[in-house]
């Protein structure tokens, strides 16, 4: 889609700000699947500003490409609300570096995109906004949830409104929406992409995503905002050559483990299915494909939410409205009692429930017992990783989610830590790890909801995982354009 | 190691037999004093610990202040590696271990000028741990003889400075400034193995002196940029009694006197047959008292986590060795070698070495001309431009008054051009006059020494001849009458005669008659 547009672009038989209008107009008649929740004021000029550039000859590599931000990533004079009436009236004075990496490649940024309020939840359900809802058959009465918590920035992609957006991943919220909305869906290595602008959830799992329709697409987003950042201390100098995506690739001689422990309780048969097709489509095609454990995968989710709620409890702190954020009209008494009616009135439920979790588990006498012990546990889960590696797989193949996207209902009926539980299970392990990992369409179920596939890597070999994916996207045909209604 | 501490503490309970818990009438000499200080030094940077702000001491308000300062949400911390090679140098000088791999902690609580609602500080693995300092303790009585002590230390550590909050009584509001927000300091944490407010004041001037030679912390107490906690108990056995820690003593003066208040508070309240409460008190300037920070009293959970936003702090990555070749000569060595060069004892060398302007006066006089002597520099210096000083309520790193001045009064004196009254007059003028060199000065005046012995014999003759009765009196064996004799002289003279000198020539006088 990037490299057709750009081409129609150098061409000059479409124009930036043309494209752009066209965006704008996309956005305005989908409004109703709540997808962006800000426009930038400034985009237009963005794309005036891209067409001169055209017009003098110079593409810069996203040149007037349009893409959506999650609204959790700093958009310097765009509010950054983290779907929270916290920062509702909060506008950055500072770009993420991921944005002002995008801007400087000629990308002109859309919006910013629905989520879980502080991508606390895997539907984009929990917002001020209100849900976001999934393009597949949607309709007035009944809709599926787009998942979450980068929902918003799905949905902009899969109804076709913008090519590419921005998402984070912290336990699945890149990969979990995408696939429930039938695109592709990364979360790079912990380390390679800038969390600075991002605002955190978990800094030692957040990672900055990807969602496109292809995964070359994602590859022309990555190959822009990749790189270290003297502004993020984990972002890391690793010199990834990101012109061998373009290189050859044979699946011969890639080793590829199915992990049994993904077949859990609560598998529908035709994900399951699913994964057995592609599978069977590797070994078809001379890849080896074996079965592998990862012994401490169950354990993961439980270790998640100790880890997340401590570092939610901590992250969170800064949240009391005095130097920025909502401010309470009640009278108060003293600086306490201020705080705690501006957090009170301001945050989720679901948040302060995890900020309630996370300091009972960081309290003196607890912190052997949760905290440590989850880190031992996370070590361990690493470690099942780390053993494939060594023992020379090149990937995991496994399923994104466990079922296809459940309906608004039947997603409301359980509370958030079940809700996160279940939707996290396979995409959750993967943060633990800092592993890169992406997922793409197969197909779609009998009730026509699309079904995919996760390809986890080892850590940094993104590349050659996006080259797996893009290989196994052009051996599957799953239609990219999607019927909307 | 703290599981052994406790079993030890109850072997000890079990086999001391128990005191009569209602003796009312303590032993003085058997409660002794136990004080431990932890120093919060701020690092002498350009820029804070995480971010790239100034460090600028009177910027205006909320002018030295980044994102990250500010916890703007989504800004990360960057660590400044001149704050590393600070604490690592501070370190090397107190003979601390470094810790290669050293980690950072978020230290939780809320605060109103602490935006972010943690502290980055370093809880669980410190830069550095088991240094010591020695230090001279000298006692203003002059009865009492110096000594030389050490307090271990525990651990530096790395952390953030909070910011400040202007309570404004007119308005009633709090004001926030966030200039100091994220300065680097380093904690010194030391043992508790000091006994009282002299040993505590003694061990902060050393550290000033010390940070005086390496420039890791500009020592200034007045601006804050050194802080002192003092966990104080008192205890009659093995075991440490139940302590108080007084927060945020800003100069060594409130060291001494609040460390000692305070053993003298619990020691009042063990007479009175009650329990010392463990909690937080400050000191009151004022009133020369510790008094209870009642916020403080509720029992904190800072619930410590582990800074996951940097990497662990390897110190690998910095050239130790160059650090240690830039160690420059440290006051302890500096004051041994005073006291052989110029003879000084330890307490006049203290003296000197506690006040940095007239040290290096000192050694400007000196080596302007090495035949002075340094007794009598180092009296011109501490006592008669000091005082003088004082008197004038100036600093002395404000003394504007050219060394070379000072040499020069010494020099009058050596060459008997002044007497010691006169030499004091001629300082007090070179503060008024900076223009007039003390030679000038007493030439202006008249204010030469009268001290040729004709001149002091003929004035003692005439002396002896208006005194009658002193005369006599003297002869009759009242020897003080010598005094009021020298002391008429000197009215007669307007002090400016040799006193020495008059006083030898009244008694040749006075026996040969």
């Amino acid at each position: 889609m990037i490299s057709f547009l750009k081409k129609r672009l150098r061409d000059q038989t479409l124009s930036a700000v043309d494209l752009y209008t066209k965006t704008l107009k996309d956005l305005e008649n989908k409004s109703n699947l709540n997808a962006f929740v800000h426009i930038n004021q400034d985009g237009a000029r963005q794309a005036l500003e891209c067409q001169k550039q055209l017009k003098n000859g110079i593409q810069r590599p996203l040149e007037g490409i349009p893409i959506a931000v999650k609204d959790n990533f700093c958009t310097k004079g765009i509010p950054t609300t983290c779907a929270s009436k916290m920062l509702q009236n909060f506008i950055p004075m500072y770009n993420a570096t991921m944005v002002e990496r995008l801007q400087a490649a000629g990308a002109v940024i859309v919006g910013k995109t629905n989520l879980d309020e502080f991508a606390m939840g895997s539907g984009t359900v929990d917002s001020i906004f209100g849900p976001t809802k999934n393009v597949w058959r949607s309709n007035s009465d009944e809709w599926h949830i787009a998942g979450g918590s980068s929902g918003g920035s799905c949905t902009a992609v899969a109804s076709g409104v913008c090519v590419a957006a921005l998402g984070s991943d912290t336990g699945g919220s890149v990969r979990n929406p995408a696939s429930y909305c039938g695109i592709v869906g990364f979360k790079p290595s912990y380390g390679l992409l800038s969390r600075h602008g991002l605002i955190p959830l978990v800094n030692s799992m957040d990672v900055p995503g990807i969602v496109a329709q292809t995964v070359e697409d994602v590859m022309a987003v990555f190959s822009v905002v990749i790189g270290p950042d003297l502004n993020d201390s984990t972002c890391l100098n690793m010199n990834l050559d990101t012109n061998k995506f373009q290189q050859d690739f044979s699946i011969r001689d890639c080793r590829i483990g199915i992990p049994e422990e993904y077949n859990c309780k609560g598998l529908s048969k035709e994900v399951k299915d699913t994964w057995n097709y592609i599978a069977d489509l590797i070994d078809n095609s001379e890849g080896m494909v074996k079965k592998v454990s990862l012994p401490h995968t169950s354990a993961s989710i439980a270790t998640y939410s100790v880890l997340n709620a401590c570092e939610v409890a901590s992250n969170m702190s800064r949240y009391t409205g005095i130097l920025y954020g909502y401010r309470s009209t009640q009278n108060y008494k003293s600086f306490e009692s201020l705080i705690t009616t501006n957090r009170i009135e301001a945050l989720g439920e679901v948040v302060r429930s995890r900020i309630l979790s996370g300091n009972f588990f960081l309290l003196q006498s607890n912190y052997e017992k949760y905290f440590l012990q989850s880190l031992k546990v996370r070590r361990l889960i690493s470690d099942d990783f780390q053993n494939i590696w060594k023992s020379n797989y090149d990937f995991l193949v496994t399923p994104t989610t466990l079922t296809t996207a459940p309906l608004l209902s039947e997603f409301k009926s359980l509370d958030n830590r079940t809700q996160c539980a279940t939707q996290d299970y396979c995409t959750q392990p993967a943060n633990m790890a800092g592993c890169p990992a992406i997922t793409i369409p197969v197909k779609l179920s009998k009730s026509k909801m699309p079904i995919s596939i996760q390809i986890i890597g080892q850590n940094f070999d993104d590349i050659r995982l996006l080259q797996f994916a893009n290989w196994l996207e052009k051996k599957i045909t799953f239609t990219q354009i999607y019927p909307y209604n | 190691m703290y599981i052994k501490k406790y079993i030890t503490k109850q072997i000890f309970n079990r086999i001391r037999p128990q005191r009569n818990k209602s003796t009312k009438n303590i032993d003085e000499h058997k409660w002794k004093s136990v004080v431990g200080l932890e120093v919060h030094a701020q690092i002498s940077s350009e820029s804070k610990l995480f971010s790239s702000a100034g460090c600028k001491f009177e910027a205006s308000v909320n002018s030295q202040v980044s994102l990250f300062d500010a916890a703007i949400p989504g800004t990360l911390p960057r660590l400044n590696e001149k704050c590393v090679e600070a604490a690592i140098l501070t370190a090397l000088v107190l003979k601390c271990n470094l810790n290669k791999i050293s980690l950072f902690d978020r230290k939780h609580y809320f605060y109103a000028d602490m935006p972010a609602g943690y502290q980055i500080t370093q809880q669980f693995r410190p830069i550095a741990e088991n240094g010591e300092l020695m230090f001279h303790v000298i006692d203003q009585n002059v009865k009492k003889d110096p000594y030389i002590k050490t307090s271990f230390i525990k651990q530096i550590q790395l952390e953030q400075d909070s910011g400040r909050t202007v309570h404004d009584e007119s308005s009633q509001t709090s004001l926030i400034d966030l200039n100091r927000a994220g300065i680097g300091l380093m904690e010194l944490v030391f043992e508790p193995d000091l006994c009282n407010g002299l040993e505590a004041s003694s061990l902060i001037k050393e550290l000033l002196l010390i940070f005086e030679s390496i420039k890791t912390c500009s020592g200034r107490m007045e601006e804050g940029a050194l802080r002192v906690d003092a966990n104080v108990s008192i205890t009659n056995r093995d075991e440490l009694g139940t302590r108080t820690e007084i927060k945020n003593l800003g100069s060594v003066k409130a060291v001494q006197l609040a460390v000692d208040y305070e053993i003298f508070r619990q020691k009042n309240i063990i007479k009175n047959g009650k329990k010392i409460v463990n909690e937080t008190r400050g000191w009151d300037s004022v009133s020369n008292k510790t008094i209870s920070m009642r916020d403080k009293e509720v029992l904190q959970d800072y619930r410590f986590m582990p800074e996951p936003n940097l990497l662990p702090l390897n110190l690998n990555a910095f050239d130790i060795n160059k650090l240690q070749l830039i160690i420059p000569e440290l006051p302890f060595v500096i004051r041994k070698n005073i006291m052989k060069k110029y003879d000084l004892n330890i307490r006049k060398t203290c003296i000197l070495m506690n006040e940095p302007v007239l040290l290096s006066m000192f050694f400007d006089i000196m080596n302007h001309d090495k035949s002075r002597n340094p007794s009598r520099v180092w009296n011109i210096l501490t006592i008669d431009l000091l005082t003088e000083l004082h008197k004038r309520c100036i600093e002395s790193s404000q003394c504007k008054i050219p060394s070379n001045f000072i040499g020069e009064v010494v020099d009058l004196l050596d060459n008997n051009t002044l007497n010691l009254a006169y030499a004091k007059k001629v300082i007090s003028v070179l503060f008024d006059e900076t223009n007039k060199s003390p030679s000038q000065i007493v030439t202006e005046n008249n204010w030469e020494q009268i001290y040729e012995e004709e001149k002091i014999d003929h004035l003692c003759k005439e002396v002896m001849i208006e005194c009658p009765k002193a005369v006599k009196d003297y002869r009759r064996g009242k020897v003080q009458a010598l005094k009021f004799l020298i002391g008429q002289l000197a009215k007669k003279t307007n002090n400016k005669v040799n006193i020495a000198y008059a006083s030898n020539k009244f008694e040749e006088l006075l026996k040969n008659e």
